[in-house]
């Protein structure tokens, strides 16, 4: 299995995923109660659309002078007392913060959400200086239990029910079996309590940065992302460059289309405010903040005049659960921190070759780029990113059953300059089919259309026999 | 008589002929002379979403260069129809020339039952059809150009007709062009939630106004022996 391609790997877990009702269930029905709850929501706030404009041009303007509000950020950040570390690569990102902890001799650290993290893999990197690593966010500590990463970028245990938390949770922390969501939050928060209290370090990421005052907002619903940067001694936030805005007036409209848009809220519950560590008038607070701020292939994204707008991102996660593909398979299959339309479209500049391929996992609806509430154009950065994909050698490299279709795509194409000989070719295919044509349908055919009728029945090239009564006269 | 053009579409040609022969019964009852372009075949979509690029551009050029603004073109696709209005802006971005004719024609691309309602103003074709009927709103009519009422429309003005609504009609069924042979797994996984609700509806006839949201639909509603049957809208509206 580990020699597999990504590509590969991709179709092999997607077949699982989608042979696996039980799964198919769970994120139908989470994504469904998510929906309806996000339609409620907006519904019942007018100005909702003109924020979500507001919103996108904030974000339009923050990307066009990214370095300006960069520098702009740090020059803040370190008057307010934080150290600021400017991170190229995953692997920056991972050595730095690995030195902080070193050098602090931290032992436990405590994570409050973070996708970013999630991106350099921060945790294996931790681990390696020998600390320990808790997940705090409930979703990240199941999975984190499991063994697993997020299958969501907001939801991260979505792929669970709360049955499988609760027998996860009797496994492994001993407390009595149950599957009331209240039961098993409390189970979590007593075993997480005494973790808060014994860290040396905490990490989270960051929704906002606001340039102008080097302020960090963090907004999350349980509070454990609070802890994690107050409690410790040292707090790391982690952030894309993608994250910076230009003024504190600027938030409250992300703030009006975030929550609304990520989990149907008004307003989540926390939105932390973060200008430093303590003064030294002030009585708690961590003695030592760091800010990691990482490119990490943001910058290849901010080159290109097309794919620039995925920074416009703001990590809501609705697009995942609009999306067809992703209801279907879930978002382990993709490989990815970010998997689901966003994903499909960040991944391959994050992770490069290993990802060139999710821009075609998708039937391009468009039901993405209606729910983003930054008006993200996904589906055009999908094929934008579809004709670099088909230039690049590794799509040499990809399962034949795609380089079939791609070639017979390219063939037909062709073959559709002359209309006549095109017209003429399909006369003869109408020949060769009708034979074996049933009501119109053939069961199956070669490849590349054999995928296809391993699960649905093809039409008849030249149609379907008029049936007495029913074809129109 | 007023003229129209009409772009039958490769895969209406291949494999929906009836669709095309649809339309222009119902454009000439209303007393336009339709003329069918035939010096071009596909739109280029097909090469365009699967990021074949330099193919997708020479279908276009075919396709600009077979008709001329100032006739409406009417396309029954909303996917096809969609990559003349909409997509070809992007794909001919580094084609001066022929992204200036692609311009000229926008305006004058409809499809079809946006041409009906939007631009001739009738709802009423005369159709009889005494079924019950479930509408498919395919994604590229719905959220490219933004066609969500017009079929509904015609729909409602059939005779015999019993319109029933499609649960979570506004989700894709999964098509995607060469996504349906790429990822034919979940394509497939997506049909079955589409033909699910589709039976659920109580509709014994689903249409739609895109020939690969019917094939689709079609092939999985075939496969599973459903007695719904699927039609392309102009195939009802044609019906007496």
């Amino acid at each position: 299995m580990r020699s597999q391609k990504p590509a590969q790997r991709f179709i092999v877990a997607s077949q699982a995923a989608v042979a696996d009702s039980s799964l198919r269930g769970k994120i139908e029905n989470a994504t469904g109660r998510h929906l309806e709850q996000l339609a409620l929501t907006r519904a019942a706030f007018a100005p909702f659309e003109a924020e979500r404009d507001a919103a996108r041009q904030i974000k339009h303007d923050a990307i066009s002078r990214l370095d300006e509000l960069l520098f702009e950020l740090r020059t803040r950040l370190e008057k307010n007392g934080c150290k600021v570390f400017f991170a190229a690569t995953a692997a920056q990102a991972r050595q730095y913060v690995a030195g902080v902890a070193r050098a602090a001799g931290v032992k436990r650290v405590v994570k409050g959400k973070s996708m970013t993290a999630e991106e350099v893999g921060l945790n294996a990197a931790l681990e390696g200086v020998g600390a320990q690593v808790f997940e705090t966010d409930l979703g990240e500590f199941i999975v984190q239990l499991r063994g697993e990463h997020p299958s969501h970028i907001l939801t991260p245990a979505i792929h669970l029910s709360r049955q499988d938390v609760g027998a996860l949770f009797h496994e492994k922390l001993g407390v009595p079996q149950s599957d009331d969501p209240q039961v098993l939050t409390a189970a979590a928060r007593d075993h997480l309590r005494n973790v808060f209290l014994s860290a040396d370090m905490g990490i989270t990421g960051v929704n906002f940065a606001v340039a102008e005052t080097g302020t960090l907002v963090v907004v999350e619903n349980e509070g454990n992302g609070r802890l994690a940067h107050t409690m410790p001694p040292i707090y790391v936030a982690l952030m894309g460059i993608e994250k910076v805005i230009p003024k504190l007036g600027d938030l409250s409209h992300f703030l009006e289309v975030l929550a609304r848009t990520a989990t149907g809220q008004k307003l989540t519950a926390y939105t932390s405010f973060i200008s430093g560590p303590r003064r030294q008038d002030e009585a708690d607070g961590p003695q030592e903040m760091h800010v990691v701020i990482l490119d990490n292939g943001r910058g290849a994204m901010l080159a290109d005049p097309v794919l620039r707008e995925a920074l416009y991102c703001i990590r809501c996660g609705a697009c995942l659960n609009v999306c067809p593909v992703y209801r279907q398979i879930g978002g382990h299959a993709y490989a990815s921190a970010y998997p689901g339309p966003i994903g499909a479209v960040v991944s391959p500049a994050i992770f490069g070759p290993p990802a060139a391929h999710l821009p075609f996992a998708s039937t391009l609806c468009g039901a993405c780029r209606e729910v983003c509430p930054v008006r993200i154009d996904i589906p055009r950065l999908l094929l934008h990113l579809r004709w670099n994909a088909t230039q690049a050698p590794e799509a040499r490299e990809w399962p034949r059953p795609w380089r079939r279709v791609t070639r017979g795509i390219a063939r037909f194409s062709r073959l559709a300059r002359h209309p006549r000989l095109a017209r003429l070719t399909g006369r003869i295919l109408r020949t060769l089919c009708r034979p074996f044509a049933r009501n119109g349908y053939l069961r199956r055919m070669p490849p590349p259309f054999s995928g296809w009728t391993r699960f649905r029945d093809f039409p008849t090239p030249g149609g379907r026999p008029h049936q007495p009564g029913s074809g129109p006269k | 008589m007023t003229e129209v053009r009409l772009f039958s579409t490769c895969l209406a040609e291949e494999f929906f002929p009836a669709v095309p022969e649809a339309v222009v019964r119902i454009l000439e009852g209303l007393r336009l002379s339709v003329r069918p372009i035939r010096r071009a075949f596909c739109c280029g979509q097909a090469a365009f979403n699967e990021g074949l690029r330099e193919q997708a551009i020479d279908l276009a050029r075919r396709f600009v260069e077979s008709c001329e603004p100032g006739t409406p073109i009417v396309i029954p696709s909303g996917s096809c129809a969609s990559m003349v209005r909409v997509f070809y802006a992007d794909l001919l971005r580094d084609e001066p020339a022929l992204a200036e004719r692609a311009a000229a024609l926008r305006p004058w691309i409809y499809e079809f039952s946006q041409f009906l309602v939007g631009v001739l103003k009738v709802k009423y074709l005369g159709a009889r059809y005494e079924r019950a009927v479930a509408y498919h709103p395919s994604c590229h009519l719905l959220r490219e150009l933004r066609v969500t009422n017009e079929p509904l429309d015609l729909l409602s003005a059939v005779s015999g007709i019993r319109l029933v609504a499609l649960p979570r009609a506004e989700e894709c069924c999964g098509f995607g062009g060469s996504f349906s042979v790429k990822f034919p797994h979940i394509s497939a996984a997506i049909l079955e939630d589409k033909c699910m609700q589709i039976e659920q509806s109580g509709a014994d006839t689903v249409t739609a106004a895109d020939c690969g949201c019917l094939m689709q639909i079609g092939g999985g509603l075939h496969r599973r022996k459903s007695r719904v049957e699927t039609l392309h809208l102009a195939e009802i509206l044609a019906r007496r």
